[in-house]
Order: C-alpha cells, then structure tokens, then sequence
C-alpha cells in the first residue's frame, strides 16, 4: 500500500492548504510517491507554529531538551530499516552505503543531544570588567530558523542542520525538496517522540519556489541555506538583510557531513547575551 | 508564638511499600562483570529507622581489592580508553535511563538502608544520579570541547571511596565522570549503605557495560585503605570526613596518584536584614535539616544580622517545631533516621558540649519513635565562635545561631572556619550578594537558595573542604591527564 505523505506542521500533518502534490522519484526517475507541494500559506502557517513553539521550548531546561533529543534519537534507530531503505533510493546507495548514513546521523543526533546542556558552560563566560560590577555573557537561542534540507545527503544531512538548530533551543522550518523520503518519515519520527509540536516544522515541496517565501519572511530570524541551488543563494542572502536574519557561512557544494561537526552551527544559531550587575554591600 | 504549634500537624500515614526495594537477604560484591563473593568480613546491613538486620553483604578483602583493581586495568587497556567517546556515551546514557526506569525501586531501596525520607531519595538522590549520568555520557565524545586541548587522556584506574549520606548520588557523580572520561573505577561505598551501589553494579549488567569497568568493593574503612594505596590505582577521589581525607593525602604523599578530595564543612548561612524572612526561614530549615543533617554543605552555621535574630529564631523554631520526624517510608516525612548508633552518639556529644558550654538549647517538640535511630532537630542560639558547635562538623539536625552586626562582620565570622565548602546569603539586595559572595571562602555560594546540586554546576571545597570539583566541565579535570 503506498503511503499519503504530507507536511508537518504544529506537530499536525496536514495536506497543503493548496491541494497540490508533486510526485517523488527515486535516483532512478522511478516514480515513489506523490508528496505535498507546500504554498505560501503552508510556509506561514509553519513559521507561525514555529514562533509559538520557541516560548515554551527555549524556555524548558537544557536537561529536559538533552531527554528529548535523545529520544529522537532513540526514535531514529527504532525506524532504522526504513530509513536506510528510503536513503538507499533516493540516494542511489547500496544498502552497506545506506546504513552508514543511518547510523551516523543517529550518532548525530546523540551528540546534540549531549549538547544541549553543554553549549553554556562552553561558549559562555564571566567579563573580568575593570569595576565593582559582575558581568557574564550567555548564549541564547536565535530564535525561529529557517533551512534548506540538503539537496544531497536526505537524512544525515538534514539532521546535521536541523539538530543544533533545536539543541540551542531555537525552532525551526525546513523546507525539502526531492529527496524528501526520509524527511517525511523524519516527522512521523518527531511526532512519536517527546519533541513538542512546532518545534521543527517540515515543508515539502519545491525548493526554489519556497526558499525566497522563507528568506523574505519578517519572523524568521536565521537561514541556514546549505541546501539551497547556488544560482539561488545570493538572492536569498540579500532578501535575509531585510530584517537582519542570520545566515550560517557556507562554502560550496555540500559539505562531508561524516565528519565530527564542529560548533559553527550552535554558534550562528545563538546571541551572546551580556548581563552586568553591581557589586557593593 | 513558639508554643502556638507545639506538634506536628496529624497526617494519615503515607507509607511506601518496602516490597518496592526488591530487598534481598544476601549481596555479593560486583568485579569484572560478575557477582562473586568477597573474602573478607561480611558486613551487615541495618535499617536505621528500626534497627532491623536487611541484608547480609559480602566484604571485600585486601586480596579482592587487588583482583578488581587488575580487572579494572584490564578494562582499562584492552576495551574502555580505547573505545570511541561516542560508544561510551551510549553505555552511559542507557544507564541513566536504567536508572529512572528503576527509579523508584532505588529510592525505597536507599531509605532503608540510610534512614533518608523517602521524599529526598526519591525527588533529589535518584533523579539527580541519573541526570549526572545523563550529563556525563554527553561529556564522553565532547571532550576537545571541555578546555582542556585537543584529545585529553584518561587517567587510568580510579579508587573511588564514598560516604553514607547520598550513597548513590555520590556514587553517581564518582563514576559518571570517571568513565565519561575514558577511566575505569573500583569503588567502595560506605559500610553501612552498600545496597543501592549493588544494583547499580546490576544496572551496569544490564546496560552491558564491559566487566571490569566499574566494580563494587563493599568493606569497611580498612578497605578502603587498600584501595586508595593500591599501586595499581592512578586515581584516588573520596568524599568522606576531612580527618580520613587528610590521611589519604598524607598516604599519597610522593606517590604519583592523583586525588580529589571532598570533605567536610561548616557552612555559614548569612541572613541580612532586608531579607525576605519566610524564604529565608525555609532556606535556613533546609540547609540545616535536610538529609538530618547529614551535609557536607549543611548550612550549619547561622549567621543572622542582630537587628532581626529575634523575629527569625521565632519563625525558626515555630517552622522546625512542624517537621516532621520518623518513619522515613512516609512520604510525609521531613526528617527521618540518623544512619548509625555510631552517628547518633556522635551527634548526641557534640550537642552536649554546646549546652555545656553556654549555648542556649532548643529542641523541638517532635514526638520521635520509640524504635531506631531518632535525633530531635535542635537549635542553639547564643553561640559564639570559640564554642565546639560553632567550629565543629556535627554532621546532625543541630543549628547554630550566631549574630552579626555589619556585613563585613558577617564575612569574617563566615570565614572564621578551617573549612569552606559551602555558603548561603540571604538579602533581597542583589550588589550585597555578589560583594558577600566575592569574599566568603567556600567553593558554592547559594543566594536566596540553599542546597542546590545539578551536573552542569561544579561542586567542591575551599580549604579543609578539599580539592577538585565535582560536576560541569570543572569536574572532568579530576579523570583527564591534564
């Protein structure tokens, strides 16, 4: 029986409010699914749940958000067969290939999770300032994020964005194109897991016609466009100055995302927040 | 208004099934993975509360201390340093979810064997181990990230020896970043609450940990004396009395073992005059009550600024005389047992010198049960500094009231200590906390608060109080190489 895919939204799976899908290949041009084609209004309708979801998920603690993402993860590895079948076809692996992938973004997700509690201790500080005063600098979460799903890595590389997106307690909308398998069952994973509603809200669709919808959007506070068509970047990045949003430095073409990440992501993602208290009896 | 409440409110009993705990008659020691028998003095284990025998446990002997020590360096070398930091962060967190999972089990299981209200096992020891282990396993793949350089080293096999009054809290922040760093322990836990530490070595099976990786030596202080002057053993920590820390260290001396040391305290808690008096009578409850008493960071010493000592010794005592004492099953229970007779005597000396000595004596009126291990929470004003209650460690439901006029004296009485571990203040005046907390000598100051613990913060003591830190990225120095 072949599955309905739609979009994930506010912790619901609706259809696109337009009533358009699109049809999903494998690397092959083998027809596999018709997936949602998101609007506009699918892509503000995320942002909004989005926004609402940052109170309540900035706001938990570091130690609550680490068991959540872990859970994800523990989530991840329960669907572990579908996911290296899904990557395996629409990224043209062999099975040996796939699984890699799988596991790695599994051990990805681990290692946010681990973070979520950690980012503070390691990218905050006290000010030594020259006066009676007791001043520390802390990062704090963005806010709403908006991202490309990697155009080539369909599930490894999509948690690598999105995974120290939520670990420093932003939201996020991710917007996927057609690798879109394994980010659809990605959603039925975060709907089972103990990730709140809104917290990351997944479009699928067509990327070029999205992508300038979500750079333009005034409440989105940060882009990381690494999975966007390089004729498209600059146009995004320009329309971003006009509310200041943050886009993470990427280079060309996609990076090697087996790699250990380093903390470029958690840091874009973050403001340094400064408090300065006097110091007297 | 110190008579208006002269006993507890009555509440139904609300007692927790002791069948929860899985007690079983006898324990076994836990080296390389397996349950063995130990060959020295079995220890028996004593339910404070009723002085009822719970279990037989086996004890370790010097000839055991060696086989765990090999079989820890064993692990050591051939699986645990050289594994990826992201497998070892799996043991880990599965552990701390083993832990939650059999959470309640291990609280019922540590208010027997301790004497502890089954209300602080049960929301702060388990809760707080597992989250210590939670916050480890994200350490063990994160280490270029701690501040240390690039790929810090383990540092072999730790000795580990713990005291009675958090039994698996402390084995908690032991062997979580002990193993999150790559190290292999044998640990010992206090002779008189050994129980809880053997389910743990259970847990460590059931989350298939490499055996010998964490073994579990029950013994008593001659054991643990083996253990730390093992020459198989390249890392000692202990909590435990300032006395046995200073020996260990004395032990050590000229060896190349290192050690981290957490001892006692007398901690002041400083109550300025624009306090907010019922939060700080909570705080100061708190910090001398809870756990019975039985803190290294116990808020012992209160120090209160004259102009108001007399309307807070009133709200203290009405507040104190409502605790509840006795069975530490119930859920309703504030304060339960004293861990030992031996403690109990101790206690029940040091309290005698303060009446001795002038202090003025306040008891509450709490009616204690007949059965077990019971101290009343106890309250001396009138102290002064050279008196024995205001210098010594009671390790008890015992405060001590002191005066102050100034905040600077207040700092110089708080510091007037061999110790310094801990330390409260109380004021609704944000700069006088920063200043206070710039100049009192302790390794944790609380404002507003008192006894608060989470993995992310470092623990640890000024001083007598010892050396290293427990928790946070500070902690993880004690098991790396650097």
């Amino acid at each position: 029986m072949t599955k309905t895919y739609k979009l994930y939204i506010g912790g619901a799976f609706p259809r696109s409010e337009s009533g358009r899908v699109h049809p999903v290949h494998d690397a092959r041009g083998r027809f596999l699914a018709n997936a949602a084609q998101a609007s506009r209004k699918d892509l503000r309708d995320a942002v909004a749940a989005a926004r609402k979801a940052f109170d309540g998920w900035s706001g938990a603690t570091a130690y609550n958000r680490g068991q959540v993402l872990f859970r994800v993860a523990e989530m991840l590895e329960g669907r572990r067969e579908q996911f290296i079948a899904e990557t395996a076809a629409v990224e043209d692996l062999s099975v040996e290939g796939a699984t890699a992938a799988v596991d790695t973004a599994i051990d990805r997700m681990v290692w946010y999770a681990g973070w979520t509690d950690k980012i503070t201790t390691v990218l905050g500080t006290t000010n030594p300032v020259a006066g009676p005063y007791f001043s520390f600098s802390v990062p704090e979460p963005t806010g709403v994020v908006g991202a490309l799903a990697p155009r080539q890595s369909s599930l490894l590389g999509l948690l690598s964005v999105v995974a120290p997106v939520i670990a420093a307690g932003n939201t996020c909308v991710v917007v996927a194109g057609d690798r879109a398998l394994p980010a659809i069952t990605l959603s039925e994973v975060l709907a089972t897991s103990d990730l709140p509603g809104g917290v990351i809200n997944l479009l699928t669709g067509h990327v070029a016609e999205l992508a300038p919808w979500l750079a333009t959007h005034a409440d989105v506070n940060a882009l990381d466009l690494t999975g966007a068509p390089e004729t498209l970047r600059p146009e995004l990045e320009r329309s971003a100055s006009e509310t200041v949003k943050r886009v993470l430095p990427v280079g060309r073409g996609e990076p090697d995302w087996t790699r250990e990440p380093s903390l470029k992501r958690l840091r874009t993602f973050t403001e340094t927040k400064t408090v300065w208290h006097p110091v007297g009896t | 208004m110190t008579e208006s409440i002269t006993s507890p409110w009555d509440y139904a009993p609300a007692p927790e099934s002791r069948d929860v705990a899985g007690l079983r008659p006898s324990y076994r020691m836990f080296v390389d993975g397996e349950f063995v028998d130990g060959s020295g003095q079995s220890l028996t284990s004593v339910n404070p509360a009723t002085e009822e025998t719970l279990a037989e446990v086996a004890g370790a002997s010097a000839a055991d201390v060696d086989r765990a020590v090999t079989a820890a360096r064993a692990a050591f070398e051939s699986t645990w340093a050289t594994m990826p930091g992201s497998e070892r962060a799996k043991y880990l967190f599965r552990i701390a979810r083993l832990i939650q999972e059999r959470g309640r089990e291990l609280a019922v299981l540590e208010t027997l064997d301790n004497g502890k209200p089954v209300k602080e096992s049960r929301d702060t020891d388990v809760p707080t181990a597992a989250a210590h282990f939670f916050h480890h396993a994200g350490w063990a793949d994160k280490l270029d990230h701690a501040g240390y350089g690039a790929n810090p080293r383990p540092l072999g096999v730790a000795g580990q020896v713990i005291p009675w009054n958090f039994p698996l809290l402390m084995l908690a922040w032991k062997i979580a970043p002990a193993l999150a760093c790559g190290n292999t322990v044998v640990l010992k836990p206090a002779e008189t609450t050994p129980l809880t530490a053997l389910v743990f070595a259970e847990i460590c099976q059931q989350a298939g940990l490499p055996a010998g990786v964490v073994n579990i030596l029950p013994g008593a202080g001659d054991i643990g004396a083996e253990l730390v002057a093992h020459p198989g053993v390249d890392k000692v920590a202990f909590t435990g009395s300032t006395e046995v820390g200073k020996s260990i260290q004395h032990r050590l001396a000229g060896t190349a073992t290192r050690l981290t040391l957490e001892l006692g305290g007398k901690a002041a808690n400083i109550v300025f005059d624009d306090a907010p008096l019922d939060q700080a009578v909570e705080g100061v409850v708190n910090g001398g009550f809870f756990n019975q008493g039985h803190v290294c960071c116990a808020g012992s010493r209160l120090l209160v600024q004259e102009s108001i000592a007399e309307e807070l010794l009133d709200r203290l005592r009405t507040r104190v005389s409502a605790l509840r004492v006795g069975d530490p099953l119930d859920k309703n229970t504030d304060v339960g047992a004293i861990n030992s007779a031996e403690q109990l005597s101790r206690i029940t000396e040091l309290a005698d010198t303060g009446e001795a000595e002038g202090a003025r004596r306040w008891t509450s009126p709490c009616p204690l049960p007949s059965q077990g291990y019971f101290f009343a929470p106890t309250v001396f004003s009138e102290v002064h500094q050279s008196m024995r209650v205001a210098g010594e460690e009671v390790f008890g439901p015992v405060l001590s009231v002191l005066t102050f006029r100034t905040p600077e004296e207040a700092v110089t009485k708080a510091n007037n200590t061999p110790y310094g571990l801990s330390a409260g203040i109380w004021t609704e005046k944000g700069s006088r906390i920063l200043w206070a907390a710039q100049r009192v000598r302790a390794g944790v100051v609380w404002a507003n608060t008192f006894n608060r613990f989470d993995p992310t913060a470092p623990f640890g003591g000024y001083q007598e109080s010892g050396f290293g830190r427990e928790g946070g990225r500070a902690g993880l120095e004690a098991y790396l190489d650097v």
